[in-house]
């Protein structure tokens, strides 16, 4: 009676405000909306901008930022969902021919490094430093059910079990340690503690003293006293992550550039514009606030002449690529 | 059996009794384990969230310092959600039960239909989520919005809801029925006059176990785009001009609850964890809310009903 009539009255509102909203969804548009998704890393970078920016200017202009990952953003962004994509690594071959496909062009901006760190736990008393030979032997598919204590790798550490923490296999961090350590992307032994939230490597770590892992230089850099960071033995011996080892070029090969790919065609819009002007001005100020290492000064002064002119497509030609040098990421010219 | 057949029947009781004993303490053990983790789980999330709470939490919007981080757009995301969700799946779902119950005629193919809607409530979330992410914003181009999330949050609940309402609708005894045909009553009278009246409570029981596992739902609103920063609200749905209703807050990019959550767990650093508590123990008191007001109507409506 009274219930089902209230019931009726709620059911005819609904579906009037569903055909009524149908027919405004060109107007709804037209609002000044930016759109940004990917990558989880660089995420924490877009967000300072974002509330920044829209704190400049008074909340007239919208932006939204959302964490598919590198690769669900880009498939987002190349069927033109978003204007801009949040990347941990430059376009790959076949995400190049999706935006290809749809018609979409974009300018491929580097706008902060991070250095992905291996950590053991405070209590650890026999590692400093490690080379990258040695971190291939701990983690190559090889080694599943096979290196499980520490003296395997090398003599001089201790008999004890080898407790192994990581990214999940969805990660951008995944693919880039896979390929900077093993030599190909996604080749992990799998008998490890894995979790897409870097937090749970962070805990397993610090209580375990023969534990290792890796992670992105933030969390790292969250929690310092907690974790015991291990020096990557290079060409002039072991380097710490740092800012400093990372713009000279000496910690390598774990030490990535992090993008921003805008939309060609958006970037014709006002407020996309002045985004994106924005993040390259202020966003250095943000990064260190949100632990990554920022770019030189006279790069960042290139990306924006980039930006300027007008030079669309990826100077990286869809092919993943390890240990790239700060002054190399701006040197090639993008190609279409 | 019978007592004669056992050669010693006091001591086929006792082995019965000891059974029973022990049942009653391997119940009483389980009871302990599910409440007592529920207690410990609620207790650690209320010790680490409570102080956080206040009224600058629930009126900002997220922010990378996690003092200044409210969560004004993902209540607000979280209860507009559900309101496209009742709005949409209530209706349906309680009309396609009434239709299935009362007026369809029992062939192999309402058979096929029951079975069908039955397995869909076991069906995982991210299935939904998947099946709107192709009809609603590809096919359909609703875009990532608050209407596409309600929609599929309906479909979501549909399947409880049909199945429910029909449970209740078949709890009324026939006579009732027969008595309103007897004196002339047509089935609508029949079904609006009494057999709704009278099963009401279990309907609403059933919505509200609907509507409680829609709010915790994460997996399919992230399949179909929901966002992790946002800092402004859906337009407002009344406007100072004519019409005075606006209906573009339905086609408004969102966050919800539990998203929220999530990235404030993930974030580096412990500085979020408090805030992320926090959240939690709203999430909590938003469903606890939302059976309080089911259960108290509910029990105004059972009181209505005297046969």
């Amino acid at each position: 009676m009274m219930g089902t009539r209230l019931v009726w009255c709620v059911a005819i509102i609904g579906f009037l405000g569903v055909f009524g909203s149908g027919s405004r969804l060109a107007q709804a548009d037209q609002t000044a909306l930016i759109k940004v998704d990917g990558s989880s890393t660089v995420y924490l970078l877009t967000e300072a901008v974002a509330e920044e920016f829209q704190k400049a200017n008074r909340g007239s202009i919208r932006v939204t930022v959302g964490i598919s990952g590198t690769g669900g953003g880009f498939k987002k962004f190349c069927r033109g969902e978003t204007d801009i994509a949040d990347a941990s690594r430059p376009i790959l071959k076949e995400e190049m021919d999706l935006c290809q496909k749809n018609g979409i062009a974009y300018y491929e901006l580097p706008i902060a490094f991070d250095a992905m760190t291996v950590a053991v736990s405070p209590k650890n008393t026999w590692i400093t430093s490690m080379t990258v030979g040695e971190l291939k032997k701990i983690w190559e598919p090889a080694a599943q059910n096979k290196i499980t204590r520490w003296n395997q790798i090398n003599s001089d550490w201790p008999d004890a079990p080898l407790v192994l923490f990581g990214p999940g296999s969805d990660s951008g961090t995944f693919d880039y340690f896979t390929d900077a350590v093993v030599g190909k992307a996604k080749a992990s032994r799998g008998d490890y503690t894995a979790s897409e939230d870097d937090n749970v490597i962070v805990q397993g770590i610090e209580s375990n003293k023969n534990a290792l892992g890796y992670m992105g230089f933030a969390y790292y850099a969250a929690q310092m006293k907690k974790l015991k960071a291990v020096a990557i033995v290079g060409k002039g011996g072991p380097v710490l992550p740092s800012a400093e080892n990372v713009i000279n070029g000496t910690y390598q090969p774990l030490s990535r550039p992090l993008f921003i790919y805008v939309n060609e065609n958006a970037a014709k819009r006002t407020e996309v514009k002045d985004f994106v002007a924005y993040y390259l001005t202020e966003g250095p100020k943000l990064i260190a606030e949100v632990r990554y290492i920022p770019l030189p000064e006279q790069v960042y002064n290139k990306v924006s002449e980039r930006f300027k002119k007008g030079d669309v497509g990826t100077g990286f030609g869809g092919v993943p690529e390890v240990g790239l040098a700060v002054d190399e990421i701006m040197s090639r010219p993008p190609k279409r | 059996m019978s007592a004669q057949s056992s050669p010693h029947p006091h001591a086929s009781i006792a082995r019965r009794k000891i059974a029973e004993a022990l049942f009653k303490v391997l119940g009483l053990c389980s009871l302990a384990i599910a409440v007592g983790t529920l207690v410990l789980l609620f207790g650690a999330l209320l010790f680490e969230g409570i102080t956080r709470i206040d009224w600058q939490f629930l009126m900002s919007y997220p922010s990378r310092h996690a003092a200044q981080a409210g969560i004004l757009s993902a209540w607000v995301g979280s209860t507009l959600i559900m309101l496209v969700t009742a709005v949409v799946g209530i209706p349906l779902g309680v009309a396609a039960a009434i239709y299935l119950e009362e007026y369809a005629r029992k062939t192999w193919m309402t058979e096929l239909i029951e079975v069908t809607v039955t397995n869909l409530a076991g069906v995982p979330s991210i299935i939904y989520g998947l099946l709107a992410l192709g009809l609603f914003v590809y096919i359909m181009g609703l875009g990532e919005s608050i209407l596409v999330a309600g929609l599929t949050l309906a479909l979501l609940t549909l399947p409880v809801v049909i199945v429910t309402t029909r449970e209740a609708i078949r709890a009324i005894p026939v006579e009732i029925r027969e008595a309103a045909y007897a004196l002339g009553a047509t089935k609508w009278q029949t079904l609006t006059h009494h057999v709704l009246p009278y099963s009401v409570a279990g309907i609403l029981t059933g919505i509200i176990l609907a509507l409680s596992r829609a709010i915790g739902e994460t997996a399919p609103l992230v399949t179909i785009g929901a966002l992790t920063f946002i800092a402004f609200l859906p337009p407002a749905p009344v406007t100072t001009h004519p019409p005075y209703l606006s209906f573009d807050w339905l086609l408004s990019p969102f966050t919800v609850m539990p998203i929220q959550m999530f990235g404030w767990v993930s974030r580096p650093g412990e500085d979020f964890i408090g805030n992320a508590a926090a959240a939690g123990v709203l999430l909590v008191g938003m469903t606890l809310t939302m059976n309080g007001v089911a259960i108290y109507l509910r029990y105004r409506m059972r009181k209505q009903v005297s046969w």
